[in-house]
């Protein structure tokens, strides 16, 4: 359980996070979006302990991160952005380092090798971090996150930087953990939204500008439910655009001269794709191909980031 | 173990990863060995004492102190590891005082080196035991004055080279506080108790008297209140500045 009440941080002049509010309860994966710069990490910090906000409150289990800061991060694995870890050390040292810390014994040390196994690090127990490739650090990063089984994660963009192969091996784990586990992470990657997050809060210029499920912000899209279609024959382009948006439960059409293409918004997010099939037929519109549009959630971003 | 015991041995750890642990310590026997013998005249004084080797440390502590304290802190805020540390369960000053107190084992490891020095006194004559144990305390002790000193000037930039250099420098201000050359610049204006008060927080004055062999409480109150102070203020310049 995260909450926040008018969570704010100001750097001189500049306020990095104004009055952010939210509560992120157990089983929920939370992604926390934004260009860079709009006070992803910022709030992310203030919620580990690492800076104080200049004003509002913040809490994890409900243990405030300011006046009970010690039980707030023992609830909490947190991966700060880059991943940072000690180079010299090896990566069995650095996880019984944390360990160490994590007051992990007896019986609970066996933590640390389940936390190997299932981030696949066996082969590298004995390599120092500054040797390893991203793709590992990352995974060490993750492994000291989560050595203490904490009931609360927070990831700055875990998966910056990786191939997509990483990429998807990381949101994997983020899936397979969640389970009754509250998580946030940060990302700039859209995709990342619809493969690991139940919920999407978009954040701008410091501020909360949208916060809802992932196909929630998809359906605000302009493309939401749009459907487009490929003309087998280009001459029939102007004729086909003239019934199509002549159709009531049509807002707007947009014509690709160039590939004899149009992509047909509806009005309201009506589902046209049965209209404009009987439609084309009746007309004789030879159709090479007829597909729906899957929301563009960079569009939706955009739009609201702006 | 305690988080500080836990950090302290990390950090210690981390010192012996890397060759510069080795190096400092043979530069440290090398100089220390050559102060005594040719500078401190070892054998021509003909004494059985080990005052040439602890007169010289104070100088050779000016450069080498910093040359450990310089990376506490501003290696931690360069790598951002700083964050990982200070967002796990551990608090601010058991990380100030786990990492000065690794730096402050390991210079007494490299004093501990000296013990050839030690045997070879009393071999050549028969020295005061007694003594030299109490100038090698004043040593440990002024060491640690100088690492906290280090410590603060490590936590107030991310780049270890300024940190060094300003280290050395304020080492410098107070190994000198009570030498003729600090203390005319106040004694034409200051009233006598402000230059009695400057000349009380050198360094200086409260080393020899124990490298004399005279541990008084008065000198011991001093390092531990100069060593707390400095490394209180790291913490709040630390908690500050962490971030940036």
């Amino acid at each position: 359980m995260i909450k926040t009440e008018a969570l704010t941080k100001r750097y001189g002049a500049l306020t990095a996070v104004d009055a952010v509010s939210f509560t992120a309860a157990p089983g929920e994966v939370l992604g926390f979006l934004g260009p860079n710069g709009a006070g992803k990490t910022t709030t992310m910090r203030m919620l580990a302990g690492f800076i104080s906000a200049t004003s509002g409150r913040a809490s994890i289990n409900g243990h405030d991160v300011e006046t009970d800061s010690l039980a707030a991060r023992r609830c909490l694995g947190y991966l700060p952005e880059g991943a940072p870890g000690y180079g010299e050390m090896t990566v069995r040292d650095f996880l019984d380092f944390i360990a160490d810390l994590r007051k992990l014994r007896g019986a609970a040390r066996a933590r640390v090798d389940a936390v190997i196994e299932r981030l696949q690090l066996r082969s590298v127990l004995d390599q120092t971090l500054e040797t390893l490739s991203k793709g590992f650090r990352r995974r060490v990063g993750l492994a000291q996150a989560i050595i203490h089984d904490p009931p609360v994660l927070i990831l700055d963009e875990p998966t910056d930087g990786l191939d997509p192969n990483q990429k998807h091996e990381v949101r994997t784990l983020i899936n397979e953990m969640a389970g009754d586990k509250t998580v946030i992470i940060s990302t700039h990657i859209l995709e990342e939204v619809d493969a690991v997050c139940t919920r999407a809060i978009i954040i701008a210029r410091g501020r909360i500008v949208a916060d809802d499920t992932p196909q929630g912000l998809a359906a605000r899209s302009r493309y939401h439910n749009a459907i487009s279609l490929s003309l087998a024959r280009p001459e029939q382009l102007a004729a086909a655009h003239a019934a199509v948006a002549a159709l009531p439960q049509v807002a707007a059409v947009e014509v690709d001269a160039n590939k004899a293409r149009l992509t047909v918004l509806p009005r309201g997010g009506a589902l046209l794709l049965a209209t404009l099939s009987e439609l084309t037929t009746a007309q004789g519109i030879a159709l090479k191909e007829l597909h729906l549009e899957s929301a563009r959630l960079d569009d939706v971003f955009r739009t609201i980031t702006a | 173990m305690s988080n500080v015991g836990i950090i302290m041995r990390r950090e210690l750890s981390s010192y012996f990863a890397t060759p510069l642990a080795y190096i400092f310590l043979l530069i440290f026997l090398v100089l220390a060995n050559l102060f005594t013998f040719y500078l401190g005249g070892f054998f021509e004084r003909g004494q059985a004492d080990l005052n040439p080797f602890f007169s010289y440390h104070p100088w050779l502590f000016l450069f080498l102190i910093p040359a450990v304290s310089m990376r506490l802190w501003a290696d931690e805020r360069r790598t951002g590891n700083i964050e990982l540390l200070l967002t796990q369960p551990v608090s601010l000053w058991q990380a100030v005082v786990g990492k000065f107190l690794a730096a402050w084992a390991f210079i007494i490891l490299a004093l501990a080196l000296t013990f050839p020095l030690w045997i070879t006194v009393n071999y050549l004559g028969s020295p005061d035991n007694g003594a030299i144990l109490a100038a090698y305390i004043g040593s440990a002790l002024l060491a640690a004055g100088f690492l906290s000193i280090g410590s603060l000037a490590s936590a107030l930039t991310r780049n270890p080279v300024v940190a060094f250099i300003v280290g050395v420098a304020a080492c410098f201000a107070f190994l000198v506080a009570g030498y003729p050359l600090v203390l005319d610049a106040f004694r034409n204006w200051a009233p006598q108790f402000l230059v009695d008060a400057v000349a009380s927080l050198g360094f200086l004055t409260h080393y020899e008297a124990i490298s004399k062999g005279v541990i008084d409480i008065r000198d011991l109150i001093y390092f531990a209140l100069l060593i707390t102070w400095f490394l209180l203020a790291t913490a709040v310049v630390l908690d500050v500045r962490k971030s940036e």
